[in-house]
């Protein structure tokens, strides 16, 4: 039987809004994925160590706050830092469109903005684990 | 027409229709007729259902003449960067109208922790404004009177460290204690059930609270101790009976807290108020209002035994839906926020603030901040909704579906009595899980289409880039930084080492009103880090129980 892809669903920094966290986290494990959810407030270095403890395939970061120019960055380089180079990471919450090319360029592979239906998300992971 | 004759005349009619009898495609939670009649208005008295408006039980307002005798207090909810750009903002929004401020802090301030530390890196001055003083807080009122202004805090597990700045910074111009109108939400339960900046464990959270209440009862007598606040309940995904059962569940521990620490309920109570999201759906909104004052009259009178009609009162602020804007064809979001406004004012909400076209996106500009005032304006001047007390009264359906909320929160309320009160159920995540599978159920009508959001799921276009979004400056956090040195430079280090240990010692012991030790420490320039840092070493920290 095929292994089941595992994903972290994260909330780094300081921001409380976790509705879209848990929706996609509920999604995900409706759609067959093992879900871990971190709650809030979570450095990057507890998300790295959680990451590399429950050796996840896909990291899913989603911030609200604005802070995500300083924290999805660090979190990439932390968990590539660990040897973790397939793990794929992906990114939402409230992101102006033009900082998703910063995003991208350092490593978060796609950055999904209010609206996004979670099924694009599901096949998105599908379609990308490595 | 008598009920028999009525009752055929309406199965005649349905029959007529069964046809088109399929239910409303988007409303799966709870199921409203096709059809309101006088038959679905029976058993209904009007002097103890409704009464008059002013009076018991409130359904109709709490003031005898509502917006005839003065409009609501139009209250921007403003606040980024630092206290100076935030003070610029403020002033801004006073010459434009605005009736009240309404101050947002960021997340460190708002989870007690200074600008400079680790844990603070990347958001400050983000979502709000950064305070790591009182330094900051006298700039954030420079030339405003604040005994002429009233001012509305969205602050809770500090609260009692910034409204202990305020009085400072009043005091400083020589405005007493006894001069100052404004609200602080200081509504910790629904951090952890759905907002997330908590900070210390239920036990001396609650503690603050009521050493706040019985402070301010006696030294800031017009200042509202407590916001219970539904709307971040709401906005987390709660239906609308949710909404208005979780933050009464949430009252009434506050009320039971308050009265274990030895207050009278109607020394605090006259000053306790409430805070509503004005959602899509116009006529639920009203009638989730008008339910609302109904049941908090009848828990304060018939639970607690208050007797001063004040007691009684749900009085209440109210945003329209952050989590309702889209980021799809923003300028959507004006109508939006228009009929949610339409929907407060019609609920006869007490204070507003009016969400901005482009708050899904990022902090609204001051252009899209203006066109937010100006629809509260526009309603209030010119659409007539604002010209009778309590428009809807009378409605069969706006009645009906008030005592369908009304029902329906009253069953929860038992629900939460049955577990233990809203403390265990928060910490059970009994609450929690009510919303999330409300959330959820939102999320999978909407992409089954059984939920129709224009822009998103239907009407969509080719979306254009968005120009012109506010951005906050990334350099803010080494501003604030550099102040902070500045003042621990300065200040008189001995003076706040005297008051913190202070402080420390006075946590330890519940005896202590802790109110005139914050205002003591907060006066030597302590930070907020500083001050909240002591609290955690006491009292320890919430730690919550993710659920999915």
């Amino acid at each position: 039987m095929e292994k089941r892809v595992r994903v972290l669903v994260a909330k780094p920094g300081l921001d409380g809004h976790d509705r879209g966290a848990k929706v996609v986290a509920r999604a995900l494990r409706d759609a067959g994925f093992e879900v871990i959810y971190t709650g809030l407030r979570q450095t990057p270095e507890q998300i790295a160590e959680a990451a590399l403890q429950e050796d996840v395939n896909v990291i899913a970061l989603s911030l609200l706050s604005g802070a995500h120019n300083h924290l999805f960055p660090r979190i990439v380089e932390l968990i590539r830092s660990k040897g973790m180079t397939d793990v794929l990471m992906i990114g939402g919450g409230v992101i102006p469109d033009s900082d998703i090319p910063t995003l991208k360029a350092a490593g978060i592979a796609e950055v999904f903005t209010p609206g996004t239906s979670t099924v694009s998300i599901i096949d998105y992971i599908n379609a990308n684990v490595k | 027409m008598n009920n028999e004759s009525l009752k055929l005349k309406v199965a005649e009619y349905t029959a007529k229709v069964e046809k088109a009898s399929a239910k409303f495609p988007e409303r799966k939670n709870i199921e409203y007729n096709r059809l309101y009649t006088p038959l679905d208005l029976e058993g209904m008295d009007y002097e103890r259902d409704l009464g008059l408006p002013g009076s018991y039980p409130f359904t109709r307002g709490v003031q005898p003449t509502m917006y005839r005798g003065r409009f609501w207090t139009m209250r921007m909810y403003a606040g980024f960067s630092t206290a100076e750009e935030s003070n610029k903002r403020y002033r801004y929004l006073l010459s434009s109208g605005s009736t009240g401020l309404s101050c947002a802090f960021d997340l460190p301030t708002q989870i007690g922790y200074d600008s400079d530390d680790a844990i603070s890196e990347g958001e400050v001055g983000k979502v709000g404004v950064a305070i790591d003083s009182l330094a900051d807080m006298e700039i954030l009122f420079d030339q405003i009177d604040l005994g002429k202004v009233s001012t509305s805090m969205t602050i809770n597990a500090p609260a009692s460290v910034l409204l202990a700045m305020y009085i400072a910074v009043a005091e400083k111009n020589g405005i007493s204690p006894d001069k100052l109108n404004g609200t602080i939400q200081n509504d910790i339960l629904k951090e952890y059930a759905a907002r997330g900046t908590y900070i210390f464990p239920p036990k001396p959270s609650m503690r603050l609270i009521t050493n706040i209440f019985e402070y301010c009862s006696k030294n800031v007598p017009n200042w509202n101790t407590i916001s219970i606040s539904g709307y971040h309940i709401r906005e987390a995904g709660s239906t609308a009976a949710q909404e208005i059962a979780f933050t009464i569940a949430d009252g009434i521990a506050y009320c039971e807290a308050a009265i274990k620490a030895g207050l009278n309920v109607d020394d605090f109570a006259g000053r306790l108020s409430f805070f509503w999201n004005a959602h899509n759906n116009v006529l639920e909104e009203v009638a989730k209002f008008r339910a609302s004052r109904r049941v908090w009259a009848k828990v304060m009178k018939e639970r607690f035994g208050a007797t001063n009609p004040k007691s009684w009162m749900l009085r209440v602020h109210t945003q329209t839906a952050g989590s309702m804007l889209t980021a799809q064809q923003p300028e959507n979001n004006i109508v939006r926020v228009a009929l949610q406004t339409a929907a407060a004012v019609m609920g006869g909400t007490q204070s507003l603030h009016t969400n901005s076209k482009d708050e899904a996106l990022a902090l609204p500009t001051e252009d899209s901040v203006r066109v937010a005032l100006r629809t509260q304006q526009i309603v209030a001047y010119e659409s007539g909704l604002a010209d009778v007390v309590d428009p809807l009264a009378g409605s069969y359906y706006v009645e009906a579906m008030t005592n369908e909320i009304e029902a329906d929160a009253w069953k929860y309320i038992q629900k939460i009595d049955d577990i233990g009160g809203a403390v265990v159920a928060i910490e059970e995540g009994y609450i929690q899980r009510e919303i999330q599978d409300s959330a959820y159920k939102w999320q999978k009508e909407v992409e089954n289409n059984d939920r129709v959001i224009v822009g998103v799921n239907k009407f969509q276009i080719e979306e254009k880039p968005v120009e012109g979004l506010l951005r906050v400056d990334a350099s803010v956090g080494e501003l604030q930084k550099k102040k902070l040195a500045d003042l621990r430079a300065k200040r008189d280090n001995a003076a706040v080492k005297a008051a913190l240990a202070k402080l420390e010692v006075a946590c330890g012991d519940e005896e202590i009103n802790l109110m005139p030790v914050i205002m003591e420490a907060v006066k030597t320039y302590a930070t907020l880090g500083e001050i909240c840092g002591v609290m955690r070493k006491v009292f320890g920290e919430y730690q919550a129980h993710a659920t999915l």
